[in-house]
């Protein structure tokens, strides 16, 4: 599949809804700010993260953990930068 | 009008703790049974449940469920009902062990037992002292429990349908529960889902607050479609508030940060606190403070653009001794409210955390609406669980770690009620009833083709800001009066929403839509309820209700021991009794409610 495949795009968008109110706080102005200007690389990225479970995401969002994986960085430091 | 039909024995609305327990219970039992989320079940809001689940284990020290019982009466402010409330303290060891034997990874002592911790308002020996009662899986307890209940489901067999929004709910002419209208969001395809039980597990809606600790999804989506299908809502006046959320954002703001020496100050920067508790002051209790606070609102001392905030100051306090005494407040401040504490006040206002009334059930999870003089009159084939329910076992005030509790009982309660229920139907479905597919598919029809209508966004902070200024933690009569016509105004906002985009895949802003639907549906019964209830009981605190000694803190047994009946036809109220008739014990008698 196309990185920039629409639906695929609308339904990370829908995926970035939690059950968390941290997250969605910060989700929403990602998702305003950055989305659409990621790269295919980043995109893939931040899809990797919505599959963590809340708490983990929330986790690693807040600093309180880290995430031993170079391809997530860049994404993780504009999440925490926000 | 042709739409496809799916059968199951049984359907579930949401796959938070009480749906996924309920899922679990029907799909060992050989049914075969559908769960319908918006989110990946995990990711309900189940997972926010920090504290524990409570039960009388006695794992560390002496416990009773009748102690139990007790600290749970005393807390709902005698409008829990007390069979309900003695059937969830009497089964909570047991639940709890079970999802022990789930997987559950609990806490535990030395010896191998559930390690049990104190939490507010539980007591040994009918109030007495604290006790030993929560058991809990580090700080992520409801994050544990849906995974445990998640993984047993799926080697259940459990038919998930994720990313589904229910619609509406399916009723024949005779008022039996047939099914939910439901949109998968991938493609807007409306499908019907028939069974023969038909359960609503879906959770708050707290989002109809301004400031609020809910997540995006918690939108009573169940409340919206019983409202709608001639339900009635109980006691929607009884919501739990938490002093200090950041204004905007609803992430709470911990007590301690009082503890630790910071002012509250209204828009002249005075320390407001010293004139409501003079000894007190910034340290008085939750229901002093969030008072002050919003009498210092209602009075034009708010701060910001629209005078809505009071400001938390900590900026007079060593920035060490809040780096090492309040970790993580400095970031919550800056990420949320957007102010670097050491060098500015924090923008707080009283927030919105849980919904005490809900869809009436029974003890049995079976749903009950008057009919005929019988209050207690049961509703065939709909079921409802958790904090979309009203059972009624937190009345009017939830103790702390009760809710996930409520969820595994009435979960597992509800569940079996609907399995002797669908045993005891005929093995072919009925005739679908087309009278509820047609409105629902109508309502939607509507969204797509509105012209020149309201946006969604305003109708909805329009809806959120008359509740918070109306009908928040502090109540006074003229404001509910107030609040109740503004709020039927934003009710012809929500009538005339429109959508800009109506492409059918993942289209979120019609998902918004529909929610904003079901929220107004509660904002409504919010008010209405809150506006005639008169006296001051629980969480529900008007400045008119005096303190007498017939009304201690404005508690009005005589008129209002009783529970409220929301119905959306004509926005007409009735009432029904309280029940003071435990299953085996005496009953807990009244007494005023002081700690």
């Amino acid at each position: 599949m196309n990185e920039f495949d629409p639906v695929e795009l609308k339904r990370i968008r829908w995926r970035s809804r939690r059950g968390l109110l941290e997250l969605d706080l910060v989700l929403t102005k990602f998702l305003a700010q950055h989305f659409d200007s990621l790269t295919p690389a980043e995109l893939d990225a931040y899809r990797r993260l919505l599959d963590l479970p809340d708490t983990d995401f929330l986790d690693v969002v807040n600093g309180k953990a880290e995430i031993d994986d170079p391809e997530l960085a860049g994404i993780v430091e504009i999440l925490r930068g926000l | 009008m042709s739409v496809p039909v799916r059968h199951f024995d049984a359907v579930i609305v949401g796959a938070g703790g009480a749906g996924m327990r309920a899922a679990l219970q029907l799909s060992e039992a050989g049914l075969k049974t559908a769960v319908l989320s918006k989110v990946f079940p995990t990711r309900s809001h189940t997972v926010a449940a920090q504290g524990g689940v409570s039960a009388s284990l006695g794992n560390s020290e002496p416990d009773h469920w009748h102690w139990h019982m007790y600290d749970t009466v005393k807390g709902s402010d005698w409008l829990g009902d007390q069979d309900a409330i003695e059937f969830m303290c009497r089964e909570a060891p047991k639940v709890v062990v079970e999802l022990e034997h789930f997987g559950m990874p609990f806490d535990r002592n030395a010896d191998g037992t559930i390690y049990q911790r104190p939490f507010g308002g539980h007591m040994s020996n009918f109030g007495e002292k604290p006790v030993r009662r929560a058991c809990a899986a580090a700080d992520r307890t409801g994050h544990a429990m849906l995974h445990a209940l998640y993984q047993r489901n799926v080697r259940a067999n459990t038919h998930f349908f994720v990313e589904w929004m229910a619609l509406d709910l399916i009723r024949d002419a005779e008022g039996r529960v047939q099914g939910v209208v439901a949109m998968e969001m991938e493609t807007s395809d409306i499908v019907v889902f028939q069974a023969k039980a038909t359960l609503f597990a879906t959770g708050g809606a707290g989002r109809i607050y301004a400031s609020s600790t809910n997540a995006f999804i918690n939108t009573g989506d169940g409340l919206g479609m019983a409202a709608r299908a001639g339900i009635p809502l109980e006691d929607m006046e009884f919501w739990q508030f938490h002093p200090t959320g950041v204004a905007g954002a609803g992430v709470l703001i911990t007590e301690g940060v009082r503890g630790e020496g910071g002012i509250l100050r209204n828009a002249q920067g005075e320390r407001f606190m010293e004139r409501y508790a003079p000894n007190a002051k910034d340290l008085a209790s939750r229901d002093v403070v969030s008072r002050a606070m919003v009498t210092e609102i209602n009075e034009g001392r708010g701060c910001g653009p629209n005078k809505d905030h009071v400001l938390l100051d900590i900026t007079h306090l060593d920035p060490e001794v809040i780096k090492s005494k309040l970790p993580g407040i400095r970031e919550i401040s800056i990420k949320f409210a957007g102010v670097d504490p050491i060098q500015a006040p924090i923008p707080v206002v009283p927030t919105c955390h849980y919904q005490m009334g809900g869809i009436p059930t029974n003890y049995k999870g079976e749903v009950v609406v008057p009919k005929d003089g019988d209050h207690k009159a049961v509703v065939p084939g709909f079921y409802a669980a958790g904090e979309v329910a009203c059972a009624s076992v937190h009345g009017a005030n939830r103790l702390g770690t009760n809710s996930l509790l409520d969820l595994l009982v009435f979960g597992k309660s509800s569940a079996n009620s609907m399995i002797e229920f669908i045993k005891s139907e005929p093995a072919e479905l009925p005739e679908l009833a087309m009278a509820d597919v047609e409105r629902s598919i109508a309502r939607v029809k509507r969204l797509d083709e509105q012209k020149n209508g309201t946006n969604v966004h305003e109708a909805r902070s329009a809806m959120q800001r008359v509740m918070q200024n109306h009908c928040g933690v502090f109540r006074f009569k003229d404001m509910l009066a107030e609040g109740v016509d503004k709020i039927l105004e934003v009710e012809k906002m929500v009538k005339r929403c429109e959508i800009a985009d109506k492409s059918k895949v993942f289209n979120t802003a019609r998902v918004e839509a529909l929610e904003l639907e079901n929220l107004i549906e509660v904002a409504k019964a919010t008010m209405i309820s809150a506006n005639a209830r008169t006296e001051s009981r629980g969480a529900h605190v008007r400045d008119d209700a005096p303190d007498t000694p017939e009304t201690p803190n404005g508690r009005d047994d005589k008129n209002w021991l009783k529970h409220t009946l929301w119905h959306r036809d004509g926005n007409r109220l009735e009432y029904k009794p309280v029940n003071l008739t435990p299953l085996t014990v005496e009953t807990i008698a009244l007494k005023t409610r002081s700690y």
